[in-house]
């Protein structure tokens, strides 16, 4: 290796900090996200690791500050490493989910209110919206159920990844996550308006009128459809609302 | 004249009756509202253990939520929703301890000294628009419809929220007759409808009710107007059990304030919702064609 290799790699080395990991104190880069620090220090995942992308809610993370009384959640594979800071991971967090048959629930704010009835154990004490690290108004959605809004409670909730810590800090043992997943069930199956245009084509398909033309694809040659499906016409880039293909036929 | 509206989540699906009504009647009265953007329960009921502080914390917040508009005032329909918010307010008012304990505990939220003042819809009426306002848009006056005005509890007790004097009240006497009705008083206006023990204890929450209506039946009362979605449930749906259980019990309609009031303001039937209150309710305002002034 050059020197000149050298002086570049001794020009990004990273500065190490120590955090303790469970109340065992190691020192990392301090540039890594939890998750990497975590392994950095010499464990290996092998649950709660998660999607790595921040989205899956596999890696909900506690952590404090030193001389700070608050609690600071985070997810591990997102957040960075801070000085000094006490953390543990809680990939799983014990919470009741009710047991419903889908299909015989019509999206009525009662149905909630029968399957979660703790949900009237809310005393508003708003630590499940503290400890969210999706930064969810998780109150606000739980509110919003308890007024029958399940539209609100839909949207309110709907950055929510599952992860449970809202679970965990709660005053009234509720599982708010799982009630903000009924509500967005709901919501979406049972509450949007229907798509007119769908139930159309839905009988048109049964109608049998795009079966010719499947048909037709589906006894070519290979080589054929090659050609067909290089062939095809594409809406241009600029092709605009108006846009429509020179073959009608399946419009 | 823009003020906050604090709804209560009883509003928003059984009592629609209350809510519907009492907006339509906002915006024929000229009052600006503007609903709170962010709301919780108010807590439902005010806790009386001296430091039970956690059940201040959901009241408080709306109060924090009403302060965060810029209101000074926030009205209530509901008056179950008014005494516990109003209590609450009192307390982070006047009492500095707790209120400190409050506001360091709900540290997320700005601090909060008591700056929003509760007001109930009745009280806003008769301080704000004023009764002689309030007649001059009365479109069809209710005709001599006798009226037995039920307090209940919580708009008089305690005194320091009480809208009006605790054991004489006039307030919705004034707000009847300025609709037009024949005020039936009766003994029981401020006695208790039975309110929760109609989940611990629901004979004896039967037995009150039964005798409040019984009380203002004797009187002559051609119906009962209320201002609580629980008095409701009390006074108004058990009316079956009522009428199962007592000999001679009279099916008695029972309506909001707020319903009486879009009617005599001439609005239309459909914000009153009348499918929500007992059937008789409706047949007795057909009867006497308070409906028929009413706009479909």
């Amino acid at each position: 290796m050059s020197t000149d290799a050298q002086e570049v790699t001794a020009g990004v080395e990273a500065k190490l900090i120590p955090i303790y990991v469970m109340g065992k104190r190691y020192d990392v880069p301090d540039s890594l996200t939890i998750m990497k620090a975590i392994e950095y220090a010499g464990y290996k995942y092998i649950r709660g690791c998660g999607c790595r992308g921040g989205v899956c809610g596999a890696c909900a993370t506690v952590f404090r500050k030193p001389g700070d009384y608050k609690i600071y959640t985070g997810l591990a594979c997102q957040t960075v490493v801070e000085p000094e800071m006490y953390l543990t991971q809680i990939p799983f967090y014990p919470a009741n989910r009710a047991v419903y048959d889908f299909g015989s629930l019509t999206g009525r704010p009662e149905e909630i209110f029968a399957l979660y009835p703790e949900l009237f154990r809310c005393v508003a004490c708003n630590a499940c919206t503290k400890v969210c690290p999706m930064d969810v108004e998780v109150l606000d959605y739980i509110s919003a159920v308890k007024r029958g809004d399940i539209e609100a409670a839909a949207r309110i909730s709907f950055d929510c990844i599952q992860c449970g810590l809202c679970a965990s800090r709660c005053f009234a043992e509720m599982p708010q996550y799982h009630i903000g997943q009924l509500a967005r069930r709901l919501w979406g199956a049972y509450l949007t308006p229907k798509a007119e245009h769908l139930k159309t084509m839905v009988a048109n398909i049964q109608a049998g009128r795009f079966s010719d033309g499947l048909s037709g694809l589906k006894a070519m040659s290979q080589d054929t459809l090659k050609k067909t499906y290089q062939d095809r016409e594409m809406e241009p880039a600029t092709g605009g609302e108006d846009w429509t293909p020179k073959d009608r036929q399946y419009l | 004249m823009k003020v906050s509206y604090y709804p209560g989540c009883t509003l928003k699906t059984r009592a629609k009756n209350l809510e519907d009504s009492a907006l339509a009647a906002f915006k024929a009265l000229g009052i600006e509202y503007q609903e709170l953007d962010r709301w919780n329960c108010c807590g439902a009921v005010f806790s009386l253990a001296d430091d039970d502080l956690i059940h201040m914390v959901a009241p408080v917040r709306d109060l924090v939520r009403a302060k965060q508009l810029g209101a000074g005032t926030m009205v209530t329909l509901c008056s179950m929703c008014y005494n516990t918010l109003a209590r609450a307010n009192e307390l982070m008012k006047h009492e500095e301890v707790k209120r400190k304990t409050i506001n360091d505990f709900m540290n997320e939220e700005p601090d909060y000294f008591g700056e929003v003042e509760v007001v109930h819809f009745l009280s806003y009426l008769k301080n704000q628009i004023g009764w002689g306002a309030l007649k001059s848009k009365v479109q069809s006056p209710l005709g001599g419809l006798k009226i037995a005005p039920y307090y209940g509890c919580t708009l008089l007790r305690p005194k320091d929220v009480a809208i009006d004097h605790p054991d004489s009240p006039t307030l919705f006497r004034e707000f009847v007759e300025t609709l037009g009705g024949e005020v039936i008083e009766f003994p029981s206006s401020t006695v208790c409808c039975g309110s929760y023990q109609a989940l611990g204890n629901p004979e004896a929450a039967l037995k009150v009710s039964f005798d409040i209506l019984s009380d203002a039946v004797s009187r002559g009362a051609d119906a009962l107007v209320l201002t609580c979605p629980l008095c409701d449930y009390n006074l108004g749906r058990r009316q079956d059990d009522m009428l199962r259980k007592y000999e001679g019990a009279k099916d008695v309609p029972v309506l909001y304030f707020t319903q009486l009031l879009a009617i005599a303001l001439g609005l239309s039937q459909e914000v009153c919702r009348f499918e929500l209150n007992r059937s008789s309710t409706a047949r007795l305002l057909k009867s006497r064609n308070l409906l028929a002034g009413v706009k479909a």
